[in-house]
């Protein structure tokens, strides 16, 4: 097939031989961290002489900065620091797969490293018992760029019957999610649901409930599943929020809050009071949005396609139209969450959940004594 | 080729990951009708614990703008769980849902509300499970029971029948209905998939065949009694659409896929009653034989999604279809709009098969039109509203 990797051609049974040799005490601990791009992800292995049962039994490690766009070659080394540890579904038990927060040469955190930043504002919110779901969209590209199984030079049939569907005219590469679920949920991902979604080969898939960092945690980890899956069978996700112009839906990264007294008994006014603030800091959050300032969003929230404008804040019960939505049964109990629309696929969560936390639950003048007192 | 990019997919891989163990975790997929009357949807969740019972079952909801069901602005709906089944495809201890739609949720509406729901209907024209359930427990004590034969065809994702030659038509009808070998059944692979997979997840399959046009085939749900009928059949559905999925075909349930001298599909549907079923039980099927041939049109208007349209292009009298202008009845006569079997008719008890559904016909709907007719004597046009 013209669309897929050579890579996917390889015998698997071949592989499967291998897979199953005993590896004797030892346990491979995979590191993943974010690269230079701030969407990128990267990984290389190392071989520890026993199963660690707890993060802190990881030791730090280090990479060249300068293969991942985030250092010069004078000056190269970069730290490793592990934060999250997790089931590895490629290896199996007792191999690990493990999350980390990158380091320039001075200790400080890298430019892309959000969760540093996002961790110091999710511990002054801890009372809030802050908790997110983010509904991750992605699209399925053969290697030849092309949205897998779409005709090679031309589109489908309009959309309308994709969304949730079934069958083989409808539904593009179901395979790849059914997998990715399960890896998740090896993995230890707090990976809640998929979906078919309204483009044709584009899937979504949710995280949540998280509390605090670990929202962040989970989606960088349940990202690097999915890509690792696709590399097995030979086509590509992709996160662009836009990937096909025209009449086609873009790609978001819906974000659900609540805090414990929006899910309390009449918590409907405390979701009221952060809409309110999020209305007045419409252009900050949009600028963190996405990795390239608004950019990437400026080609999806077009207030089509089920998106909002980007250049107008709203709300509304049960409106897909716009930036805030409040479920309609959260309208009706008085209590619950609300979804912010605006994220883009290729968000990075910590800058998300960072940016929601700090317009909602911090003081600004607090905010701003607290940056003097540490600069 | 005929067969779709993602069933050359690696199975190996995919066979690899299946198989991971997923702790006390279970997936849940919910599956309900859109807004077409006849198009499948479904979406997955995560539990904490194995449902039990549909009770267990939390309702969810969905974005019905992207399902022809709602406008975008106001676009959430519930969905309410109402069958559970084993997932054949994912396997113990996951589930498949079967689920009603509604627009709103009608148990959780305050005083406030009520006012605005005599204005507006919660029901969807395409949740027809509703009705039917209302008008099923109205008679319960009958035991009605039904059987439903889904014809369908196989096409391959160029739209054409599946084994057919890419830019021509097989050799004409005759040696293919209940054919074997590779130059009479064309896709067998399917059949004896979805049937293992519908007896796995307890659906009520009770027989398969190869039919009369090269490339379709059927397969019989039922007995089942009262909504259990629109119940099984839409998950046999379900489940036949996600086989062909996986095999990179597609089950088409159009009642004339192909106009000329080729048969059309139908949903023959076959009904009892406990009287029926019991000695000297012909003398009620011919009672309810003669309430039908006063209420042909009603019937004909709830037998495919369309109000008729559909099955115009296959009620033509030829094929082994009745008119779909004339209402007929005989004993082993598959040109009538009603057959009674052979054995019945000797026997003086047992069934009647109504030929006259269309193979995208919604099962409530028809299994409910027949109760009104039959055993709430309705007449006229409309279905009386209790």
């Amino acid at each position: 097939m013209a669309t897929v990797s050579s890579s996917s051609l390889l015998n698997k049974a071949v592989r499967q031989q291998y897979m199953n040799l005993p590896q004797g005490g030892k346990c491979q601990v995979t590191y993943i961290w974010v690269d230079g791009t701030g969407e990128g992800l990267r990984n290389k292995t190392r071989t520890l002489d026993s199963e660690p049962t707890s993060i802190d039994e990881i030791p730090e490690w280090n990479f060249d900065g300068s293969s991942t766009y985030q250092s010069e070659g004078s000056n190269s080394d970069m730290y490793l620091i592990p934060v999250r540890m997790f089931r590895d579904p490629f290896t199996l038990d007792p191999n690990k797969l493990v999350l980390c927060e990158v380091l320039k040469y001075n200790r400080l955190p890298a430019e892309t490293n959000y969760r540093h930043s996002c961790n110091r504002v999710m511990q002054q919110v801890k009372e809030h018992y802050l908790w997110f779901g983010m509904e991750q969209e992605y699209t399925l590209l053969g290697t030849d760029g092309h949205p897998f199984s779409w005709p090679s030079n031309g589109f489908p049939a309009p959309q309308g019957p994709y969304y949730c569907s079934v069958g083989a005219n409808h539904a593009y590469g179901r395979d790849v999610v059914e997998c990715h679920y399960k890896a998740c949920l090896y993995a230890g991902v707090q990976i809640c649901g998929t979906n078919a979604e309204v483009m044709p080969s584009q899937w979504e898939f949710q995280v949540g409930p998280c509390e605090g960092i670990e929202m962040g945690d989970h989606l960088w980890v349940a990202r690097f599943l999915l890509h690792r899956v696709c590399e097995d069978f030979g086509i590509i996700a992709t996160l662009d929020p836009k990937p096909i112009t025209g009449n086609w839906n873009g790609a978001g990264c819906h974000t659900n809050v609540s805090t414990q007294q929006m899910r309390e008994e009449e918590g409907l006014q405390y979701i009221e009071k952060a809409i309110s603030k999020l209305s007045k800091t419409h252009k900050q959050h949009i600028a963190v949005y996405d990795p390239h300032g608004g950019k990437d969003n400026m080609r999806r929230l077009t207030g089509l396609h089920e998106t909002s404008s980007i250049n107008d804040f709203s709300a509304g019960v049960a409106n897909r139209g716009a930036s805030i939505r409040i479920p309609r049964q959260v309208g009706k109990d008085k209590r619950g969450y609300f979804e912010d629309r605006r994220p883009a696929a290729n968000c990075d969560p910590y800058a998300v959940t960072m940016a929601i936390a700090q317009t909602c639950f911090l003081d600004p003048t607090e905010e701003e004594s607290k940056k003097e007192e540490s600069a | 080729m005929a067969t779709s990019a993602s069933a050359s997919l690696s199975k190996t891989i995919k066979q690899q990951y299946m198989e991971l163990p997923q702790g006390d975790k279970v997936q849940a997929m919910y599956i309900w009708v859109d807004g077409t009357g006849e198009g499948l949807r479904c979406k997955t969740r995560t539990l904490d614990f194995e449902p039990k019972s549909i009770e267990d079952l939390p309702e969810w909801n969905f974005d019905g703008s992207s399902t022809y069901q709602a406008e975008g602005s106001n676009s959430d709906m519930y969905l309410i769980p109402a069958a559970m089944f084993r997932d054949p495809f994912r396997k113990d201890p996951n589930k498949l849902i079967l689920c009603e739609v509604q627009k709103y949720n009608l148990l959780k509406i305050t005083c406030t509300k009520l006012i605005f729901l005599y204005l507006e209907d919660p029901t969807l024209k395409t949740n027809l499970r509703i009705t039917c359930n209302k008008v099923m427990e109205m008679v319960r004590d009958q035991h009605p029971w039904f059987g439903m034969e889904q014809e369908y065809t196989i096409l391959g994702t160029d739209g054409h029948p599946f084994g057919w030659p890419s830019n021509g038509f097989p050799g004409p009808q005759g040696p293919y209905y209940c054919g074997v070998g590779a130059d009479k059944a064309y896709g067998r692979d399917i059949v004896e998939a979805h049937y293992r997979a519908c007896l796995y997840a307890g659906v009520n399959i009770c027989g398969t065949n190869a039919e009369v046009m090269p490339a379709q085939w059927e397969f019989q749900v039922g007995p089942c009694e009262g909504i259990d009928m629109g119940d099984h059949l839409w998950v046999a559905r379900f489940i036949l659409h996600r086989v062909c999925e996986d095999f990179g075909v597609v089950a088409s349930f159009d009642p004339k896929p192909i106009p000329g001298n080729w048969n059309g599909a139908g949903c023959h549907t076959n009904f009892s009653t406990k009287e029926m079923r019991e000695d000297g039980g012909l003398k009620a099927i011919e009672e309810s034989i003669e309430k039908l041939g006063k209420r042909h049109e009603y019937h004909i208007r709830a037998y495919d999604p369309k109000g008729g349209l559909d099955n115009a292009r296959r009620l033509t009298g030829r094929h082994e279809t009745s008119n779909i202008h004339e209402f007929s009845a005989g004993v082993a006569n598959r040109g009538a709009s009603i057959r009674i079997p052979r054995s019945v008719g000797q026997e003086k008890r047992g069934y009647f098969e109504d030929r006259r559904p269309s193979a995208n016909c919604d099962p409530y709907g028809v299994t409910e039109a027949l109760i009104r007719t039959c055993l709430l004597s309705e007449e006229g046009e409309e279905p009386t509203d209790y």
